[in-house]
């Protein structure tokens, strides 16, 4: 994390816990993120707007699983992790960067590994079905953030909460 | 801000600050390691934040509540009471550093003036209950499950607009505790920080803690010179907070105030992007990006806050921040803090410095006034903005808000008179409220796409199904 061998860490109000997620472009994969144990996002379908795959990976097992949000299997799985799961492992080296990443996933991703299709080369990983429910209700949930009404109400506790990253 | 100034805001603590301080981290350390069973560092530790506060009002309530944390019997009211003790410290810390800053700065304070409760909201229990967990277990014990609890609570405060404060709160610390699981595995955990906001969020959740940010005491006429601002956002919320000065219409000195706007958002929303979730207020975007003045009318206003109404506010001529703070800011009043809202983290008063030498110290970026050394909150820089590190090491005249954390003063640069290939330029924070004036920085942020647009797209078309 940002500055966690500072000594002054533990005894400072503003520090920076979590680096702000990285810009990256959204229209192929909308929502990606490191929760409930799983690098999991949702992935826009090339071929059909109405249509969203919902990929997941395990941290430490590294079972992973894709398919869409209607519980359908994704074609793309063949023994190895689809194209989805490629562009989901990419994204997410963009937005969290790859240490970051491959530390969650406890992963030793070594010297080389740049991009989400090589990440996924140094996992022993395997297929194992799991839910989209979960997942897919979890971007949803994201989504409705846009839809909360903007507010004048001074927020005070933001105040441990300041905008960083001029110039990045 | 003069060499004297900074100098009597430097020389020495306000006495007491360091003792109350060390109790402030002795309730940390004890959150850190959870409440279910106490260790002995940790009781001793609660009962010198007992004995300190033995004789202010509290002392009774703490003290039981001490006897029964320790004991392992941990209520809610009892939880109350720690987070009640702890932020009274604070609160008393905050006070004395902020007058300590008035004193320096011969600032006027008018004090705080009570207002009314309001009626407690049916999504606080819920809020108090994830509170209580997270105490118990410790931040050191916080797993995947314990913050995914969180879930809940936030998104019934979040649907109430009561309680967005409890709600913006509740969900920033949900999302650092869920980037740090396992928590246990991290060298050390920012104590300071989390207790901070687990106080908070357990008085905010209190019933009787509730305040209604509606009901104003007062109405403002007249007119606004922005200062600058200040930007504030984690993964699901951002605000804005414009400092002003405001002359009253009726006359009387002019006002330190400020203003917030604010919206949620999501992780991926970032930099320049920030200001298109603002488009409810153009008036106040305009007036930033065109450094105008604003003629407000009728506007409700608690303390320093006036809480703004786009409708009721139209642009006024050019304003120069520079020249407002050199004019009005020595005489301007400011006001007192909401008193919940006392931490020493809620300190951030507008402050003009010139005529200072840039320097270094040990790689932290200082102004020096007379040979003493401010240091620069340069993390505190924010990604909407064209101000940047290297434009503040250029400058030659600064408008910032002085904050304080762990032990000393640093300056928040919210604008900057500076020197650009020979050539004077103001850069403001606040400069591409309406848009991206860089060429280069809008041709990059054309090419990333626009991530509010997508985002919405996607809503329209999956979240009504
Ligand atoms: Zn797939």
């Amino acid at each position: 994390m940002a500055d966690v061998d500072d000594a002054g860490w533990a005894r400072r109000s503003s520090v920076r816990v979590v680096p702000a997620a990285r810009p990256r472009k959204l229209a192929k994969v909308p929502f990606v993120e490191l929760a409930d144990g799983r690098l999991q996002g949702v992935v826009s379908s090339g071929s059909d707007i109405e249509r969203v795959y919902v990929s997941s990976l395990t941290s430490g097992t590294h079972a992973y699983h894709c398919s869409t949000n209607n519980n359908r299997p994704c074609g793309g799985l063949r023994g190895t992790p689809c194209k989805h799961l490629e562009a989901l492992a990419d994204e997410a080296i963009l937005q969290y960067g790859l240490d970051r990443v491959a530390r969650y996933l406890r992963v030793d991703a070594g010297d080389g590994v740049t991009t989400g299709a090589e990440l996924l080369g140094r996992l022993d990983a395997r297929h194992e079905p799991t839910q989209a429910a979960v997942v897919f209700s979890r971007f949803l949930r994201h989504l409705s953030y846009l839809e909360v009404p903007s507010s004048t109400t001074p927020l005070p506790e933001l105040h441990w909460f300041p905008s960083t990253g001029a110039g990045r | 801000m003069l060499g004297t100034q900074l100098t009597a805001l430097t020389d020495g603590h306000p006495a007491g600050l360091t003792d109350a301080l060390d109790l402030v981290a002795g309730v940390d350390a004890a959150l850190a390691h959870g409440l279910a069973r106490v260790g002995e560092a940790d009781a001793a530790a609660l009962a010198s934040l007992a004995a300190a506060l033995g004789t202010t009002p509290l002392a009774d309530l703490v003290a039981e509540a001490v006897d029964k944390i320790c004991a392992g019997s941990v209520t809610p009211e009892h939880l109350a009471a720690l987070a009640g003790a702890r932020s009274a410290l604070l609160g008393a810390a905050h006070d004395a550093l902020l007058g300590q800053l008035d004193a320096a700065l011969g600032r006027g304070r008018v004090p705080w003036s009570p207002a009314p409760p309001a009626a407690p909201s049916p999504v606080l229990a819920g809020a108090r209950a994830w509170l209580h967990e997270v105490a118990v277990t410790g931040w050191r014990g916080v797993d995947h499950e314990l913050v995914a609890a969180a879930g809940t609570p936030v998104e019934a405060a979040l649907a109430a607009p009561e309680s967005r404060r409890l709600a913006v709160l509740l969900d920033g610390l949900a999302a650092e505790l869920r980037a740090c699981v396992p928590v246990a595995a991290m060298p050390q955990v920012p104590a300071r920080r989390w207790a901070d906001l687990w106080a908070r969020g357990v008085l905010l959740a209190q019933d009787a803690g509730a305040v209604d940010p509606v009901t104003e005491v007062d109405r403002v006429d007249g007119r606004l010179l922005p200062l600058g601002v200040d930007v504030h956002e984690h993964d699901t919320a951002m605000q804005i907070q414009v400092h002003a000065i405001l002359e009253p219409a009726a006359g009387g000195p002019p006002r330190l105030v400020r203003t917030a706007v604010g919206a949620a958002k999501v992780d991926t929303i970032v930099g320049p992007a920030l200001w298109r979730l603002l488009q409810a207020y153009p008036t106040l975007l305009a007036a930033l990006a065109q450094r105008r003045g604003v003629t407000v009318a009728d506007l409700p206003v608690r303390g320093a806050d006036l809480r703004w109404q786009d409708d009721r506010a139209q642009l006024d001529g050019p304003v120069d921040p520079f020249a407002a703070a050199r004019v009005l800011l020595p005489g301007a009043q400011a006001a007192a803090t909401a008193p919940l809202d006392r931490h020493p983290a809620a300190i951030a008063e507008p402050v003009l410095l010139e005529g200072y030498a840039v320097g270094d110290h040990d790689g932290d970026l200082v102004l020096e006034l007379d040979g003493r050394p401010l240091a620069v909150a340069v993390d505190r820089l924010p990604s909407c903005g064209p101000l940047t590190p290297e434009l503040v090491a250029a400058s030659s005249a600064c408008l910032g808000l002085l904050r304080w954390d762990d032990g000393r003063w640093r300056l928040q640069p919210l604008a900057v008179r500076a020197t650009v290939k020979r050539k004077a330029v103001d850069v403001h924070t606040g400069d591409w409220a309406c848009g991206i004036t860089d060429a280069k920085v809008a041709k990059a942020e054309a090419k990333a796409g626009d991530a509010v647009a997508v985002l919405r797209e996607r809503a329209g078309r999956l979240l009504r199904r």
